[in-house]
């Protein structure tokens, strides 16, 4: 049977194809601001989210956003007002997260193999109202980004600039947060919760290397990702593998090469 | 001439610290090129923050323009250059998008940039001589072209008032004679009030109206050839 052929592959192509332009155009500015492993504590905080959609029995997709966004707003905020300290304050909410996580999954009786596919992804279980909670996520997502494009890059270029000459640095930066938390609720079902956080970087990492501007750096971040997510699922369906790992490690291999090349480049 | 800075009585300590600024008045009238020095921990950048509203004055009154400075509504008004090494992102980063996004507090936060903005940021690239590198990454060019940008970054927000924070950290000695001499130049040219803080005079003495020490308080205000001779170095200002 070819691949397009089975209905879950459609829909695992077409929500990827979502997951893998929208984590690199958000995290690019994750990267530019020193936050690359905000994802990893994001994607904790949505563990509990997934494990609460089981014990309550409400949408995991939909339990896993609202504490994804409440988990980064309130990072963002506790960076803002405590600076460093601020730091240890996310290992607080962090770990509580995954711990509250697995109190909830176990108490619920989940720990199956449900589960895993929440942690590392599966091309089995995106559903029809998945990808419609998705795409329109995505969407938003994106356009808002598109909107706050030129504030955004104000912002990471001088942060201290941009609150002096008027812009609402601490407003952009709550928005960036919630635009993280809600990447990693809508990726969890193609990458899994625990590599999220891969593709909202590598494809950045990788693209810094070769693009000559911020807007082609962004560019060429999300056609990383997006090939990233297609091939990964692709090897995903024939070796029957978790797509999340698939995708990750094509992500890591052409950061690898990425970074190697501009090494000999720049010698 | 009406003001653009207004300290009164401005005094300050950090929490928990010594008092950093001591009964502080300054005024700076509009058009007017000075520059802010003093031995490190002087307090100058202190001075700068309460001047931008950065921070509260525990007594006393800081004034932009005649508001208050933390509550300063046309913020856009002002251009800030600030320290060289906390600027820069990891990713390459064109002259042309750097001096952009100095239009974008002046354009306001969801407009989107139209032919006009992108004339007046092709303008402040050309006023700093740089306008044949504008697409190139700002990370390759050398360290004195690089504050040629970031001054156009500065002016492509049209402002009334410049200000810059030590802004030839790390730059050769060649490079902060040029910045100087660009100062001045727009200085004469645009009539903006320029703040110039450093921790030394070097080549900008010549090139502004009027210096101003700071020590804890003001011990010196007034023009560079008035300067007694040791101070002409800020680090050996004292009292």
């Amino acid at each position: 049977m070819s691949i397009f052929e089975a209905d879950f592959m459609r829909l695992a192509f077409a929500t990827g194809a979502v997951v893998g332009i929208l984590a690199p155009a958000v995290g690019f500015f994750l990267v530019q601001r020193r936050m690359s492993l905000i994802g990893d504590g994001i994607g904790h905080a949505a563990f509990a989210g997934v494990a609460a959609g089981y014990l309550f029995d409400v949408s995991p997709v939909g339990a896993a956003l609202v504490a994804a966004v409440t988990a980064a707003v309130g990072v963002e905020w506790l960076r803002g007002r405590y600076g460093t300290a601020g730091d240890q304050a996310l290992a607080l909410i962090f770990y509580t997260g995954i711990a509250a996580g697995v109190v909830m999954v176990s108490a619920a009786g989940a720990l199956n193999a449900n589960l895993f596919a929440f942690l590392f992804g599966s091309i089995l279980t995106v559903t029809r109202s998945d990808l419609a909670l998705i795409a329109t996520l995505g969407a938003v997502a994106l356009a808002l980004l598109a909107l706050l494009y030129r504030p955004l890059v104000a912002v990471s270029l001088d942060a201290e600039g941009a609150r002096v000459t008027g812009l609402p640095v601490t407003f952009l930066n709550v928005v960036l947060a919630a635009l993280a938390g809600v990447t990693v609720a809508v990726s969890m079902r193609i990458v899994g919760i625990l590599l999220i956080a891969a593709l909202m970087v590598l494809p950045v990492i990788s693209a810094g290397r070769w693009a000559g501007s911020i807007r082609s750096t962004v560019g060429l971040s999300m056609a990383t990702g997006l090939a990233s997510v297609l091939a990964g699922l692709t090897i995903s369906y024939y070796g029957d593998l978790a797509p999340g790992g698939a995708i990750v490690l094509l992500a890591a291999a052409v950061t690898v090469v990425s970074v190697a090349a501009g090494a000999v480049r720049h010698r | 001439m009406p003001l653009a800075v207004e300290l009164e009585h401005v005094s300050f300590a950090y929490p928990g610290g010594p008092p950093v600024l001591r009964d502080v008045n300054l005024e700076i009238a509009t058009g007017e090129f000075v520059t802010v020095a003093g031995p490190n921990g002087g307090g100058k950048t202190t001075l700068l923050r309460i001047l931008l509203g950065l921070e509260r004055p525990q007594t006393g009154t800081a004034l932009l323009f005649g508001q208050p400075a933390q509550a300063f509504a046309n913020r856009y008004r002002i251009g800030y250059l600030a320290q060289r090494t906390v600027l820069g992102i990891d990713a390459p980063a064109t002259v042309r998008e750097v001096v952009s996004a100095g239009r974008v507090a002046r354009r306001g936060l969801l407009r989107p940039f139209g032919h006009d903005d992108r004339k007046v940021v092709a303008a402040a690239i050309d006023r700093v001589g740089l306008a044949d590198l504008a697409g190139r990454p700002i990370q390759r060019l050398s360290g004195g072209q690089q504050q040629r940008a970031y001054i156009a970054k500065a002016l492509a927000g049209e402002p009334d008032l410049i200000v810059l924070d030590e802004p030839t950290a790390g730059v050769d000695a060649d490079a902060q004679e040029a910045f100087a001499a660009l100062l001045g130049q727009l200085h004469r040219e645009l009539g903006a009030t320029i703040v110039y803080v450093s921790h030394e005079f070097g080549a900008i003495e010549r090139f502004v109206e009027r210096v101003i020490l700071v020590r804890g308080t003001i011990v010196y205000d007034g023009p560079p050839t008035g300067l007694p001779a040791p101070w002409h170095d800020p680090s050996h200002v004292h009292l």
